[in-house]
């Protein structure tokens, strides 16, 4: 790119960068709200949960003053807020213990697990893809279509299970659950690498559908004829002209899984003992712990917001018809 | 001396002939025109020759490019071939080329993939090809995408991908059907010039006479699959000799009945319509630029006219037509018809009065609804008469299709039959204007006849007026009394359509009727 063409394009990508940002502290905002009156508008008072139901009247107010319970709806929100925006996520009720720290502690277990996982299914599925779309109709594009068909239809459990009495009791090659820390990185990854084998299995069979069908419908359209005039192979024709048109659809997607694979492990967590985000969410609002829920929450929605931001970035890096669309 | 020779080549799809028996010559840096309607197996000759046909074509016969037979190269063999002595262009430019892809890196592609040449090396002659073909280089870098150009301008790029490693043989399949005239004009002499500078042979695939009049040295007519007749150009316009070439050229150059005298009664006023787009603000807190799409226009449509309206895309006429049939408001100006003002808001009994066809005789029809009730469908602005069975019967009738056709699907008719539905649906609740947004462009030569004579016929017996809307001016010429034409959203010239098309007055419209291809007068009479 010639610095002329540079400065052509770039107050365009600054105002779609812009918008984006924008879009995505008004729905932060919006997304606070929401949670916010929802966790606290959900019956159960967690002072009297705490202090069980023979609690005297005056040490239940006094809690509830501890806990701020006795301030007013809008108050209490700001105050939550505030303290969010300055890192303070407050004190679980349960835990004794700054939110915050909690939550970072279970995020080292989470987000690695996620990116791993994620990063394992693109990579099965985009040969996978690549292969079936290639050879459609054949022997091969059944095997792929069949095993995909199965990995949707298995629930990431049962797989979790089957890879823990394969690889962890029988053969001894990764350990069966617990998660020992950062200290050693390598341990680490190694307890990670069965749970996130099973949580990519099925969101893989999904990516591979997907890209297929993009690919097939891609490779109908006339530049692959044109491509083809060109003299390009059909192998070429699929990699260098196919493959990056069908990407969006597949960007959509794994924008999706990755959300789900941060807060949606909590059956994986279970299985494997992993100290993660779902497992943290689900015993907070066992215990009606609402700090907790609405930070984890929020944390879960932050997430999935800047992954939304993310995959829209991306889409541009994709598609030139997109930077020039705003 | 002989490049490339097809000999009694067949091709069969299924159980269906797609080819047969198609045996061909081809001289170095000869213009062949490859004419016949669709589906006479014009592209399939070509992919026959590029080796892509689709997989389960079977093929038998010869394939001769410069003493070696096709039939016998491998795959791996075809593609260091293709791109490289053989290069083709195809119809749609909007679509055929990558999307995510600059065009430098396009063109650069074909070198990069024959010659092994590095990347930057690749694009300093792809720069060349672009400048040769009319895409110079400040205004048009490298790192531009398609989406960036207009159609022309895709073509030019498409163009140059094929020329870039000089082919002995260009195919182009209708390369500028989808171009507006002065647009076609330029990409024809481009390749006229190509071929000529470059000693490159040249097959030009099209469904239109007078293209391969001006450009062809000899022309091939082709039929179901066969070849009907073989000749020089010239000879071939002044003395067909197979039926069915003369049955095209008196399709092409066919003339409906005249319409009768119109009534001096206006049926369509537009008075001073102007139609306003926002365009997205050049800075942050500047106004928003206005595009005005339809400027001042002013006309009048007499009951029981045939108005032309001719311009080239994006000129306003889609934009205008919206207006007339009240699906958007107008920033200034107004629109009366039969008296009554037009507006998104009129009422439906005054919808009644005015229907429209349009271009796509594919897109237009809900394909799981029953041809009955695809025509009775305008019915919903005036409720649905009694006797409405019989009306669509009437209807069938009337376009030339058996009342029988009202229970079977959209997908058992031919695009002219489609066409003929279309034109059924408008006329059902008898409305006094039709619109007819390029309704006869997609059509064969020979159907488009038939349909423009239909036309013609109802015009007399329903008193309708029409609003034809069209690119092509031929046709325009051919069916309308009156025409205008449209520039940037002005009417710039507005007259009888002879006059008009004799001694147009307004420069634009002088360089719309030079840049139209036309057979030569003097072929008409043998020599």
């Amino acid at each position: 790119m010639t610095v002329r063409e540079r400065q052509r394009t770039l107050p365009v990508m600054r105002r779609y960068l812009f918008r984006r940002l924008i879009i995505l502290l008004a729905s932060l905002w919006v997304a606070s709200g929401v949670i916010f009156l929802l966790v606290e508008g959900v019956p159960g008072d967690p002072a009297s949960f705490m202090l069980g139901v023979n609690a005297a009247p005056d040490t239940l107010a006094a809690l509830r003053a501890q806990m701020g319970l006795d301030q007013p709806f809008v108050w209490r929100y700001l105050h939550w807020l505030g303290g969010m925006l300055s890192g303070d996520f407050g004190t679980s009720f349960t835990y004794k213990t700054p939110v915050a720290g909690l939550i970072a502690a279970r995020l080292a277990v989470s987000l690695p697990l996620a990116g791993i996982a994620l990063f394992l299914s693109v990579a099965l599925a985009v040969p996978m893809g690549l292969l079936a779309a290639a050879r459609r109709g054949k022997v091969s594009d059944g095997a792929v279509m069949a095993g995909t068909q199965l990995g949707i239809a298995v629930p990431n459990f049962w797989f979790a299970m089957l890879l823990v009495l394969l690889l962890a009791v029988r053969w001894h090659w990764f350990p069966a659950g617990g998660f020992p820390g950062w200290s050693d990185p390598l341990m680490a990854l190694r307890a990670l690498t069965l749970p996130a084998i099973a949580l990519a299995l099925p969101q893989a069979a999904i990516l591979t559908r997907v890209l297929r069908s993009a690919l097939i419908e891609t490779l109908g359209q006339d530049y692959i004829r044109t491509a083809r005039a060109k003299g390009l192979s059909r192998a070429r024709a699929l990699t260098r002209h196919a493959l990056r048109n069908a990407l969006i659809p597949v960007l959509t997607i794994l924008g999706l899984q990755f959300s789900f694979l941060l807060a949606g492990a909590i059956i994986i967590e279970n299985v494997f003992y992993l100290p993660g985000l779902g497992r943290l969410i689900f015993q907070a609002i066992t215990q009606r712990d609402l700090i907790v829920v609405e930070s984890v929450v929020m944390v879960l929605v932050f997430a999935v917001i800047m992954v939304n931001f993310l995959t829209d970035l991306a889409y541009a890096a994709v598609d030139p018809r997109l930077r020039r669309r705003t | 001396m002989t490049l490339l020779s097809l000999d009694h080549l067949t091709v069969q799809i299924g159980n269906l002939a797609i080819l047969r028996d198609v045996s061909l010559k081809l001289a170095r840096g000869e213009i062949l025109g490859l004419v016949g309607e669709s589906g006479s197996g014009k592209s399939m000759s070509a992919l026959a020759v590029m080796g892509l046909l689709p997989d389960r074509a079977r093929i038998s016969g010869d394939i001769i490019l410069g003493g070696v037979n096709l039939r016998h190269r491998s795959e791996r063999q075809m593609c260091q071939l293709r791109g490289n002595d053989i290069s083709m262009i195809f119809q749609e430019p909007m679509s055929a080329l990558n999307p995510m892809m600059s065009i430098g890196d396009q063109v650069a592609e074909t070198l990069m993939l024959h010659r092994k040449m590095p990347r930057s090396e690749a694009r300093a002659i792809a720069r060349e090809k672009l400048d040769r073909v009319g895409l110079r280089a400040p205004r048009f870098p490298l790192s531009l995408y398609p989406h960036e150009l207009s159609g022309g301008q895709r073509q030019r790029v498409a163009i140059a991908m094929a020329i870039a490693l000089h082919p002995k043989l260009l195919i182009a399949d209708e390369p500028t059907t989808a171009l507006d005239v002065t647009t076609q004009a330029e990409v024809l002499d481009l390749l006229r010039d190509l071929a000529r500078e470059e000693g490159m042979a040249l097959i030009l695939i099209t469904h239109d006479l007078a293209v391969v009049a001006g450009m062809a040295d000899r022309v091939a007519v082709m039929q179901a699959g066969q070849i009907v007749e073989t000749a020089s150009t010239e000879p071939l316009f002044r003395t067909p000799r197979a039926l069915y070439t003369q049955a095209l050229l008196a399709a092409s150059t066919h003339q409906p009945p005249p319409a009768r005298r119109a009534s001096a009664k206006p049926l369509l006023q537009v008075e001073n319509a102007t139609r306003t787009y926002p365009l997205p603000r050049p800075s942050a807190f500047a106004p928003h630029p206005e595009l005005r799409a339809v400027d001042d226009v002013s006309f009048t449509i007499h009951a029981g006219e045939s108005l032309g309206l001719v311009g080239e895309s994006g000129c306003g006429k889609s934009t205008l037509t919206r207006a007339i049939l009240g699906l958007d408001a107008l920033q200034g100006g107004a629109i009366h018809l039969d008296g009554h003002p037009i507006s998104p808001a009129i009422p439906s009994a005054q919808r009644a009065n005015m229907q429209i066809v349009f271009q796509d005789p594919y897109g237009s029809f809900n394909p799981r609804q029953r041809v009955e009730r695809l025509i009775c469908e305008p019915f919903h602005l005036t409720g649905r008469p009694t006797d409405w069975r019989d009306r669509v019967a009437e209807a069938l009738r009337e376009v030339g299709l058996s009342p029988d056709d009202k229970t079977r699907f959209i997908h058992e008719f031919s695009g002219g039959q489609r066409q003929r539905i279309a034109i059924a649906r408008a006329l059902i609740i008898r409305p006094k204007l039709i619109v007819l947004d390029e309704a006869v462009s997609a059509l064969d030569v020979q159907v488009r006849a038939q349909v423009l004579d239909l036309l013609s016929h109802l015009q007399a017996t329903h008193d309708l007026a029409y609003l034809f809307i069209s690119h092509d001016l031929s046709v325009v010429r051919a069916v309308t009394s009156r025409c205008l034409v449209m520039q940037a959203g002005k009417i710039v010239e507005e007259g009888p359509t002879e006059a008009l098309f004799t001694a147009p007055q307004n420069p634009y419209t002088q360089s719309l009727i030079a840049a139209t291809p036309r057979i030569p007068q003097h072929w008409k009479e043998p020599a």
